[in-house]
């Protein structure tokens, strides 16, 4: 075992280049702890953004020898068996500086595929009474426990090809609610994600299931939702 | 792709893949037993059912693959949406005139 990391960090914004950095390597090291231990003790003019540090947050995510990972929970001895990490920005979101994107584009897609609850009743009306085993409930419970990281959207093929496209993610967080028994705003929802920039440009490559810290399935949803959509403009509930 | 084309294209799929099949056993039968270019042209031609079944597969291959082909002029091309989709038509225009062409030949008395 190497007792030193060569550690490559993106420095700069959208031009720049990777400067090398000699770190100590320790035992259950993650890649957050690196990038720290640089910000700290190398370089206090690294930007890079994080807040729990215990995979909740969805904060820290980062390119990771060529993928996106969630930084806090990755732990270097996973990635680095080599002794090397190369550590960028997130692919897919333009880069503010060193390590930092600019996450306003993936959640403004939220917005688009209206990732908002839409309810159905007010504070005045009784508590819902929801069925957990339910097969819609089901399915709405199978991505709540997205952290909004944006790992599955740096991962996609399909986000880098078409600009327009909403991405992983934010599709997710369509199909739960499209699952949602209380929630009253899926017309709206499935027009809103049947254009061109919608479900249907999803190839189904799976790298975002793939790579998903929180293990989701981000292309069934969206496989979910190709299947509602077609069946609501087949009804004529929306329009093209 | 929207949500119209999507429909279409699995549409057309869903027409195509029984045509595929029996389509491939036709060729299976025709290699089994034989038969010449005059043999098959006996059967062919003046036949409804044929021109019905092969003019039905070229007109949902046209429509299917055009689909497509806008799909990846569209996500590997700078073209603007205008032009990708006009080069769609074009193309599935094409495979509609090449296609009903070669039925014709085989089905036309």
């Amino acid at each position: 075992m190497t007792t030193e990391l060569a550690v490559s960090l993106w420095r700069g914004a959208e031009q720049g280049r990777y400067e090398t950095y000699r770190v100590p390597q320790r035992s259950s090291q993650t890649v957050l702890d690196v990038v720290t231990f640089v910000q700290r003790h190398i370089d206090p003019t690294l930007s890079y953004r994080f807040a729990c540090r215990v995979g909740v947050c969805g904060s820290c995510a980062m390119t990771v020898n060529g993928k996106p990972r969630w930084t806090c929970r990755t732990h270097v001895a996973k990635v680095a068996g080599n002794g090397k990490l190369e550590i960028g920005p997130l692919e897919n979101l333009p880069v503010i500086k060193d390590l930092t994107t600019d996450m306003q584009p993936f959640f403004e897609k939220w917005q688009q595929a209206k990732g908002v609850f839409a309810p159905t009743q007010t504070r005045h009306d009784a508590i819902a009474q929801i069925k957990p085993d339910t097969p819609a409930r089901k399915a709405a419970d199978a991505a709540i426990e997205c952290i909004n990281c944006g790992v599955c959207y740096a991962a996609c093929d399909t986000v880098r090809w078409n600009g327009d496209y909403l991405g992983p993610a934010a599709l997710t967080r369509a199909w739960t609610l499209v699952n949602d028994e209380r929630d009253g705003g899926n017309i709206a929802r499935l027009q809103a994600i049947a254009g061109a920039g919608g479900c249907h440009a999803c190839h189904s490559h799976q790298s975002c299931h793939e790579l998903c810290p929180q293990a989701l399935n981000p292309t069934a949803a969206i496989a979910g939702l190709k299947r509602r959509t077609a069946a609501a403009y087949l009804k004529g509930e929306i329009k093209i | 792709m929207n949500v119209r084309l999507y429909v279409w294209q699995r549409a057309t799929a869903a027409v195509m893949a029984p045509l595929v099949m029996l389509h491939i056993a036709v060729i299976f039968y025709a290699t089994r037993h034989d038969m010449s270019a005059a043999d098959i042209l006996g059967r062919t031609r003046g036949s409804i059912a044929w021109a019905a079944f092969y003019g039905l597969f070229v007109l949902a291959v046209s429509i299917h693959a055009s689909i497509g082909v806008r799909n990846v002029l569209s996500e590997w091309t700078p073209l603007n949406e205008r032009r990708v989709d006009a080069c769609a038509v074009f193309f599935g225009l094409v495979l509609v005139v090449l296609g009903l062409r070669a039925v014709a030949a085989v089905v036309l008395p």
